[in-house]
C-alpha cells in the first residue's frame, strides 16, 4: 500500500507531535505549581501589611508563626541531621550486610509514612511517657513532642540523602585514602564526605524544606498558640497550623491572612530549595 | 619482602591459589598474565587492600622484614607498603600539596615545614616538581592523566614506604606518559622496593628485573625477566608470551 507521505515526512510530522504532546504534558505540570504561586500572591500580596508582619497572630498577624517555624526547623534539623547523616554514612560505608539491608528497608518504610500518623504516634508517645510520669502531662502540647514529629519525619529523608550522596564518591578515592594508611573513620571524614559535601547539603535543605510545610502533625504536637514562643514546653505557633487556622476562622480579614501567611510560606520553601540548587551550581563552577 | 602460601577469595571464589613468592629488596619485580588471572588480588593482599572489599578473604603469610603484615594493624602495614593505582584517583576536592600532604596529615602530621619538605621531596622524586611548582594550590584533578599518576606516585611516596606495589599504573596512559612512568619506576628503585603489576609484558622486560607469570590464579613461573622471556621452563609462559593466548 502506498502512503499519503514519504517515510521521510511521515518521520518529521510525527516527531513534531510528539515532542508537542511533551510540551503539552510539561504545561499541565505546571498548572497546578503555576496557579498557586498566582493565587498565593494575588490573594496574599494585599494582606502583607507591616503589622501583619510583625504581630503575633492575637492582633490578626504572623509574627509568631514566622518564629515558630524557624525555631521547629532549626531545633528539627538539630536532631535530625547529626541522626541522619550518621545513619546515612553507616548504610554506604558500613552497611554491606544483613544488618544494613534491614535498617535500609525500615529507614524506606519511614519515608514512605503518612505525616498524620507520625503525629499520632509522638502524641501517643510523649503521652504514654507521661502517664508513666515520665514528663509533665502538660508537654503533649509542646515544641518538644513537636521536634518529635518533625524529626521523626526528617531523619529518614536525610538517611537516605546522605547515603546516595556518599555512595557517589568513587571507591577509589576510599582506596587511594585506606592504601596510605588512613583509619577508615578519618577516610570517610576527610576524604569522603568533603567529596559530596553539596549533595548532603542538598539533602539537608530538602529535609527542612518537607518539614517546614507539615501541617498535621503539629495540630496534634505543637497545638497553636497566639503569643510568641514562650519554652519548650509550651504549645507554638508554626505557618502551616496558622494557614490552617485563618483558614477555618470566620472572619473575611482572617480569611485574607491565611492567604498572607500561605504567600510566606510559599516564599520560605521556595527559597530553600532555590538555596539548595545554588548550593549545586556553586559546586559545579569549582570543578 | 616474602610471599608465602597466600589463597584469597571473593566470597565462595577463590581468586589465587597458594602462592609462594620472593621480592628482592630494592628491585623491581613484575607480575603478568593474562586479564583475571589473580596478579591485582595477588598485589592487593601485600599490603592488606584485599580485605577491604566485602566479604574477601585471605589465606598465608606476607612476610615483611621476617615479619608476618597479618599479624601487624592493617594500617600501620599500608604505611609501610604503599600503592598506585590503575587509574590515577587524585584526591578531588584537594590542591596538588594536599593531595601529597594527605598521607602525613590524616596520619596526624601538623608541621607545616615538616610538610613542606616531603612535599617537596615527593614531587621530586615522582619527577612532578617542576611542571607544578608555580601551582601546588590547583585541584589535583587539573592535571593530566599522566601527571595525575605521577602525583598519586608522590603521595604514596610521601608517607616514607619501605615497598611500593604499583597495580598497572600505565594502562590508562598514552605512551609519552608510560614512558615517564618507567623511567621513574627505574629511577625509584635504588630508594624502594617495587612490584609492578602489568599486562603488557614488554613493559615487563623493561623495567622489571624478576617477573612471575600467572594464570587462572595460580603462580605459573617465576625468575629473572630475560630467562622468563627468552628461555621460559613452563609451556603455558611459552605460549602466552608468545601471544598464542591472552
Amino acid at each position: 500500500m502506498r502512503f499519503l507521505f514519504d517515510r521521510d515526512t511521515r518521520r518529521r510530522w510525527f516527531d513534531v507531535i510528539m515532542s508537542g504532546a511533551t510540551l503539552l504534558c510539561v504545561a499541565l505540570a505546571l498548572l497546578p505549581l503555576g496557579s498557586i504561586l498566582f493565587e498565593a500572591l494575588v490573594r496574599g500580596a494585599p494582606a502583607l501589611t507591616p503589622t501583619f508582619l510583625t504581630q503575633s497572630s492575637l492582633m490578626g498577624g504572623i509574627a509568631n508563626a514566622i518564629q515558630g517555624t524557624v525555631i521547629l526547623i532549626g531545633l528539627t534539623a538539630l536532631v535530625a541531621l547529626p541522626v541522619g547523616i550518621l545513619t546515612g554514612i553507616y548504610l554506604s560505608e558500613y552497611g554491606k550486610h544483613r544488618l544494613g539491608g534491614i535498617v535500609r528497608l525500615f529507614v524506606d518504610v519511614m519515608t514512605q509514612t503518612p505525616s498524620i500518623v507520625v503525629g499520632i504516634f509522638a502524641y501517643s508517645f510523649i503521652f504514654e511517657l507521661s502517664l508513666l510520669g515520665f514528663f509533665p502531662p502538660p508537654l503533649v502540647f509542646s515544641v518538644i513532642s513537636a521536634v518529635i514529629a518533625l524529626a521523626t519525619i526528617m531523619i529518614p529523608i536525610v538517611a537516605r540523602t546522605s547515603e546516595e550522596a556518599l555512595r557517589l564518591v568513587p571507591t577509589s578515592a576510599r582506596e587511594a585514602a585506606l592504601a596510605l594508611g588512613i583509619p577508615r573513620y578519618r577516610t570517610i571524614l576527610r576524604v569522603v564526605l568533603p567529596s559530596c559535601a553539596s549533595a548532603l547539603v542538598t539533602g539537608a535543605l530538602l529535609g527542612i524544606a518537607r518539614v517546614g510545610g507539615e501541617t498535621a502533625p503539629l495540630i496534634m504536637t505543637a497545638a497553636w498558640n497566639n503569643d510568641f514562643f514562650n519554652g519548650l514546653d509550651q504549645p507554638i505557633a508554626a505557618l502551616p497550623t496558622q494557614v490552617y487556622r485563618f483558614a477555618v476562622g470566620p472572619s473575611l480579614a482572617e480569611n485574607r491572612a491565611a492567604w498572607g501567611a500561605s504567600l510566606i510560606l510559599v516564599l520560605l520553601m521556595l527559597s530553600i530549595s532555590i538555596a539548595s540548587r545554588a548550593v549545586i551550581r556553586l559546586r559545579a563552577v569549582r570543578r | 619482602m616474602h610471599v608465602d602460601k597466600i589463597s584469597a577469595w571473593y566470597g565462595p571464589k577463590l581468586a589465587i591459589q597458594d602462592i609462594s613468592l620472593d621480592f628482592e629488596e630494592h628491585s623491581v619485580s613484575g607480575i603478568i598474565g593474562p586479564s583475571g588471572c589473580g596478579k591485582s588480588t595477588l598485589i592487593r593482599c601485600l599490603n592488606r587492600m584485599h580485605e577491604t572489599i566485602p566479604k574477601a578473604k585471605v589465606e598465608g603469610q606476607v612476610l615483611l622484614d621476617g615479619q608476618d603484615i597479618y599479624d601487624q594493624p592493617a594500617v600501620s602495614v599500608r604505611r609501610r607498603i604503599g600503592m598506585v593505582f590503575q587509574k590515577p584517583n587524585p584526591f578531588p576536592t584537594m590542591s596538588i600539596y594536599d593531595n601529597v600532604a594527605a598521607g602525613l596529615r590524616l596520619n596526624g602530621v601538623r608541621e607545616r615545614k615538616k610538610l613542606d619538605v616531603a612535599v617537596l621531596e615527593s614531587l621530586k622524586q615522582a619527577a612532578l616538581w617542576d611542571e607544578v611548582k608555580d601551582s601546588l594550590d590547583k585541584s589535583g584533578s587539573s592535571l593530566s592523566g599522566g601527571q595525575q599518576q605521577r602525583l598519586c606516585i608522590a603521595r604514596a611516596l610521601a608517607v616514607r614506604p619501605e615497598v611500593l606495589l604499583m597495580d598497572e599504573p600505565c594502562s590508562a596512559l598514552d605512551p609519552i606518559a608510560t614512558a615517564k612512568i618507567e623511567d621513574l619506576i627505574f629511577d625509584l628503585k635504588k630508594d624502594y622496593t617495587l612490584v609492578i603489576v602489568t599486562h603488557n609484558m614488554q613493559q615487563a622486560a623493561r623495567v622489571a628485573e624478576t617477573t612471575a607469570f600467572m594464570y587462572l590464579g595460580k603462580l605459573i613461573e617465576v625468575g629473572r625477566t630475560r630467562e622468563l622471556f627468552e628461555r621460559p621452563r613452563e609451556a603455558l609462559t611459552e605460549s602466552y608470551i608468545t601471544g598464542r593466548f591472552g
